[in-house]
């Protein structure tokens, strides 16, 4: 619990004096700078190196998803889901469709969930990989870990295009299941696969854990209290990081994940070092899922055999659903007037709400810290202009 | 785990007589029933929410608009459980969920609705009390044009500063051309012509 007199704001830059002192300098990051992860821009206000005011400005991306789902019919937003997380679009459509079945009460096959989890927890693993390479090039060492971490997302992305038939826009879920079963062998390939990677997490660990660097960029930088934290409605890896075991496998169960034997890692002090192990941590539990589900993986439908495909339509109501994504709750929020199309469809964006404390953490700070930060929070602007 | 709407709407009224606050009953299978709160009393209600440690609702966690031209289709979606008037004429709304992170419930429905959806668009801003409303509401405030009274900072967050609508509105008609810009381009070609004068 947090009182008022805890919340505090960042002036608004339309009404702070401070900001007219022309010592001051103003630079406007992005949106094309390398550093940003797509077109992000940050009008930060530095004296000297130090940062004394940032305001992110977004909306480059924007296409008014909403308003698009809202004009189409339940099903045909599904590929369109891809397309907000691109690095993730399976837990996209997860969430989606997990959301859509809560509007309609559908139930779910049990080998259906099975499938789910398993392409969840593989899209955490290609997250959590691309996350620590791309965290690498915002330090400097650009290149290098993240062709370490795409070698491994190309073999999981190749799983992925024998299942779904594409590499990245993968419009797998449906109301009730999923497009298709596992092809033939799929299951075997996967833990095939699986086997090789704890040995790559060694590897990956062993290069950038202990690199001198990595300690003095990352440790005791963009730290806040939890219950800022929790208030500013950051979740996922950023909270988990900051010693709140707050993750929605387990606080809200969604799935199948109440039948898998798996921790939650937190970290202590929730700066920028923490949020990047913490990662590498939720690596090796989705590891264990993995295995789990791909040892239990039960026979039966794919998809509930009463599923309607085509001329759905939900049941008046309204219902908000979530799934823990790579990069934090994932909800969506759906109101039906009984129709074909949603009367309101939203979507709850971990991305664009994790950046709601991005100031506090970087004021007082260095200019190199604020990209460091920014890299740390790991957005990806489809999902934060949607 | 769905929170017992009607015992938490109990305990608000004996903290807070003076709330105005209703249970409305969600028709669909999500079982996800809502309070409507008059905007007058919202954040007392959510601050009671937040720091009453029986229900300890710390995590907002989706803030968003809705636009109901027709009040009727609103009523039939969060359907009265006791006797209300019905409103006269369409209105805006704001959804919020909340979540308790330490005793795991969630969500709790929370709608606020305006008078009207022309001159009376203001609902008091949560920031005070929860800090993620904050980039939430400037995109509610963005496509639906709410105004947040007593929001910190309450600019344009996805479309652009220039832009005069507000495009989430059922009503919002989307112009021909987003593209079009009015460009110089005799004034250029004038000046291509001096800087290359024709052969003679």
């Amino acid at each position: 619990m947090i009182p008022d007199s805890a919340i505090s704001f960042p002036p608004s830059p339309n009404a702070n004096p401070a900001l007219d002192d022309d010592q001051l300098l103003h630079v406007s990051l992005g949106p094309q700078h390398p550093s940003t992860h797509g077109v992000f821009r940050m009008n930060v206000v530095l004296d000297g190196e130090t940062v004394v005011s940032l305001k992110p400005v977004f909306g480059y991306l924007h296409r008014n998803h909403e308003k698009i789902a809202e004009g189409s019919t339940y099903l045909s937003s599904m590929p369109f889901t891809d397309r907000l997380d691109y690095i993730c679009p399976l837990t996209n459509n997860w969430a989606y469709a997990h959301a859509v079945e809560k509007l309609a009460g559908i139930e779910v096959p049990e080998r259906a969930e099975y499938i789910r989890v398993i392409t969840a927890e593989l899209t955490r693993l290609i997250n959590h990989t691309a996350f620590a390479g791309f965290f690498m090039g915002d330090m400097g060492a650009w290149g290098s870990a993240l062709m370490y971490a795409f070698r491994e997302r190309e073999l999981i992305l190749d799983l992925f295009e024998d299942l779904t038939g594409a590499r990245m826009m993968s419009n797998f879920m449906r109301f009730g299941g999923c497009r298709n079963d596992l092809p033939d062998g799929w299951a075997d390939r996967a833990k095939k696969y699986l086997a090789t990677f704890p040995a790559f997490l060694d590897e990956l660990e062993k290069f950038l854990i202990g690199n001198e660097i990595l300690l003095a960029r990352t440790q005791d930088i963009g730290a806040l209290p939890a219950a800022t934290l929790v208030n500013g409605g950051i979740t996922g890896p950023m909270l988990r990081a900051a010693g709140v075991a707050y993750d929605l496998r387990k606080a809200r169960p969604y799935g199948i994940y109440d039948r898998f034997k798996f921790r939650i890692p937190i970290g202590e002090k929730g700066d920028c070092y923490d949020r990047f192990m913490i990662r590498f941590l939720e690596m090796r539990e989705s590891l264990a899922i993995l295995n789990q589900a791909l040892d239990q993986l039960p026979a039966g439908e794919y998809i509930h055999p009463k599923a309607k495909i085509r001329g759905f339509k939900a049941p008046a109501g309204e219902a908000y659903a979530a799934i823990e994504g790579p990069k934090g709750e994932l909800g969506f929020h759906l109101i039906s007037d009984g129709t074909f199309t949603p009367y309101r469809y939203r979507i709850r964006p971990p991305s664009f709400i994790n950046l709601t404390l991005l100031e506090d953490m970087c004021l007082g700070l260095d200019l190199a810290d604020v990209v460091l930060i920014l890299g740390s929070v790991d957005i990806v602007l489809g999902e934060v202009d949607r | 785990m769905t929170p017992d709407v009607s015992a938490i709407l109990t305990r608000l009224r004996e903290a807070l007589p003076d709330a105005m606050a209703a249970h409305r009953r969600n028709p669909g299978p999500s079982g996800q029933d809502s309070l409507l709160v008059a905007p007058e009393s919202l954040v007392a209600v959510c601050r009671f929410l937040r720091d009453d440690p029986a229900l300890a609702f710390d995590l907002l966690t989706n803030l968003t608009g809705v636009d109901w031209p027709d009040p009727a289709k609103a009523e039939a979606v969060a359907v009265p459980v006791e006797e209300t008037a019905a409103p006269a004429c369409g209105f805006l709304e704001t959804v919020y969920h909340l979540y308790s992170t330490t005793r795991r419930e969630g969500p709790l429905v929370l709608r606020c609705r305006t008078a009207d959806r022309a001159e009376n668009v203001a609902i008091p801003s949560v920031v005070a009390v929860y800090r993620s409303a904050e980039l939430q509401e400037r995109e509610v405030y963005d496509l639906f044009g709410i105004v947040f009274t007593g929001h910190p900072d309450l600019r344009r967050i996805l479309m652009w500063d220039e832009f005069t609508d507000h495009p989430m509105r059922k009503d919002y008609v989307a112009p021909d051309d987003y593209e079009y810009e009015p460009t110089p381009h005799d004034e250029v070609l004038e000046k291509a012509k001096r800087h290359y004068p024709a052969a003679p």
